[in-house]
């Protein structure tokens, strides 16, 4: 056997610590957030080494574009990260577009915002779920965000189609155009968001169980997030002030007001409120984008889909995803796929730091890390 | 005896039954599913176990983290090369009786990501596939149903006899061989006794 053989403990004799002991947690474990693998070296219940394995679920996304069409390879960014497919949409239309020189008409920029930022909601709900079901809380939370994300995941059907793999983004526009009811349904459930905002938080926030266990815990300094290149909540909870919406102004939002919340302590406790403050800009934000929603086409008249062909050149574009920075590159040689695709994933490169966050820690403790880290593997191995 | 007859004596408060109904019965409304997800397939059986979907009503909803106490394997998701030794480890480590539901295209075919050369096509190759839920991902109801098709196969089981369930074959072995990473792919690419790939016949 290769790789993935070998026993699952076994002790590691070490002259300086004695007999230390290795774990292999994963690739099938319930706290791995997938098909990922922690190699973990325990000393008594200490973390003295972990490493992460990851590739149990490389599924060629970048190769296989580069074989297809510029349109062809928008349905597999639905499946990269399959909580935003939304988000990814925008971020792959916006590197083609980038590409192409191509406009978008202003009702289709609004309506992406508000995909988007509903993305982000539905991202954020399950990330605080799945940590609180790291922590032991027996699914409880969890049920709560998948009641709310089921209403989000349902406008989302009746929208574009599918339930998760939304396929919704265009280059040049959106698919498909809301209709008034649709609109209102939308509205009526963001301006109820904050009401179960409130009672999520009620129940989890200050909560005992969850202060003792994530304070001071996994934490990461800015500089070693900056190094690192971490980004999206996980950077700013270090009190680094990164947003690619203010930075880069893409889409419309330097037309919308919103706050960046920032952390200080850069521990888990601080990713999870960075999470739940976060929902609660995106609701302002939503609010907003509903109010100022104008009239007009939602496709670039000029914008071409089929026999799309760029001319030569190359690309990056890249968004504020859930996650953090999601950033497609993209090479073009005239021809009707691309040369060269590559996928910016901003799981993975969180993920990079999971060794020196969960060192000291406690095996249990390295769980909620993971957790806290928000991690989806589609687009960890692609 | 008739259904006519037996529902009489059911209002007598006399249940008359055979082993194998009842042993059907109670396997086909205790299914507890292993909680083993590999990719996007696996949040849509997150959410079938969750309120709206609920699959407590149909008495699977104990998702095992164990394969020891676990009789249904759901494989969500795509299967790479790299995984499929794992998820054959993991079927072997269930006790008998057990079943398999591959859930989406990926688990089926490869779906989408078939080209991939890191994508097993079909986890059928390897292991004795129940119920195929098709679907990218298929929607949490398209589980339930595969769900209550598989209760169904349940109960038609029959304990003894020629069309005895696989399970009760001394002959069939509960264990399937693990395939090995061989210098170009998985050896052997498929299970032979499982599955044979198609003949495409050439016309002279």
């Amino acid at each position: 056997m290769g790789a993935a053989a070998g026993p699952l403990v076994r002790a590691v004799h070490d002259e300086f610590h004695g007999d230390l002991l290795e774990v292999s947690m994963g690739p099938q474990h319930p706290s791995t957030h997938g098909v990922f693998r922690m190699v973990v070296t325990l000393d008594g219940e200490r973390i003295v080494k972990l490493k992460p394995v990851f590739g149990y679920l490389h599924r060629n996304h970048e190769k296989i574009a580069e074989g297809t069409s510029y349109l062809g390879s928008m349905p597999y960014t639905d499946r990269l990260d399959y909580l935003c497919s939304m988000s990814n949409n925008w971020a792959y239309a916006l590197a083609v577009e980038k590409l192409a020189g191509q406009p978008v008409p202003d009702r289709a920029q609004y309506l992406r915002v508000i995909m988007a930022e509903l993305t982000r909601l539905v991202n954020h709900m399950c990330l605080v779920g799945f940590l609180f079901n790291d922590l032991g809380t027996s699914f409880t939370p969890l049920l709560y965000a998948f009641r709310e994300r089921e209403k989000i995941l349902d406008l989302f059907e009746s929208l574009s189609g599918s339930r998760m793999m939304c396929n919704y983004q265009r280059f040049g526009g959106c698919r498909v155009d809301p209709t008034p009811e649709w609109l209102a349904a939308a509205s009526a459930l963001v301006n109820n968001f904050p009401r179960f905002l409130d009672e999520y938080e009620t129940m989890l926030t200050g909560n005992e169980i969850m202060l003792a266990r994530t304070q001071g815990i996994g934490r990461l300094n800015a500089q070693q997030a900056i190094n690192a290149g971490i980004t999206g909540p996980g950077l700013r909870a270090s009190g680094v002030d990164y947003d690619i919406r203010k930075v880069d102004g893409y889409g419309f939002y330097p037309r919308f007001d919103f706050r960046v919340p920032l952390g200080a302590h850069g521990d888990t406790y601080d990713r999870y409120m960075m999470r739940v403050l976060e929902m609660r800009e995106s609701v302002k934000i939503l609010q907003q984008a509903f109010r100022d929603l104008p009239a007009g086409p939602i496709m670039d008249p000029k914008a071409k889909l089929r026999g799309f062909r760029p001319k030569i050149g190359e690309a990056y574009g890249r968004l504020e995803g859930p996650k953090g920075e999601l950033g497609f590159h993209l090479i073009s040689d005239g021809s009707p796929n691309p040369y060269r695709y590559r996928v910016r994933p901003p799981s993975l490169i969180n993920l990079t730091l999971l060794e020196e966050m969960s060192l000291g820690h406690t095996i249990a403790d390295a769980v909620v890390i993971l957790g806290s880290i928000d991690i989806v593997l589609g687009e960890v191995d692609r | 005896m008739t259904d006519a007859e037996r529902e009489e004596l059911r209002r007598h408060g006399i249940l008359l039954t055979s082993l194998e109904e009842l042993y059907n019965w109670g396997r086909s409304n205790s299914i507890w599913p292993l909680q083993f997800g590999l990719a996007c397939c696996a949040i849509e059986m997150i959410a079938a176990a969750t309120a709206r979907f609920d699959i407590a009503r149909f008495g699977a909803e104990i998702f095992r983290p164990s394969p020891r106490q676990a009789d249904l394997m759901i494989v969500s998701g795509t299967v790479t090369k790299k995984m499929a030794p794992l998820v054959v480890r993991l079927w072997n480590q269930m006790p008998e009786p057990k079943y398999c539901i591959a859930m989406g295209a990926c688990a089926i075919s490869g779906g989408p990501f078939k080209q991939g050369y890191n994508v097993l096509k079909g986890i059928d190759r390897y292991i004795p596939v129940d119920i195929y839920i098709p679907g990218c991902p298929p929607r949490p109801e398209a589980l339930l149903h595969g769900l209550t098709q598989l209760q169904a196969k349940i109960r038609g089981e029959h304990l003894a006899g020629p069309d005895q369930a696989q399970h009760l074959r001394p002959a069939n072995p509960g264990e399937l061989p693990i395939p090995d990473y061989g210098a170009h792919d998985l050896e052997p690419p498929h299970n032979p006794a499982r599955f044979s790939p198609p003949s495409l016949p050439r016309k002279a």
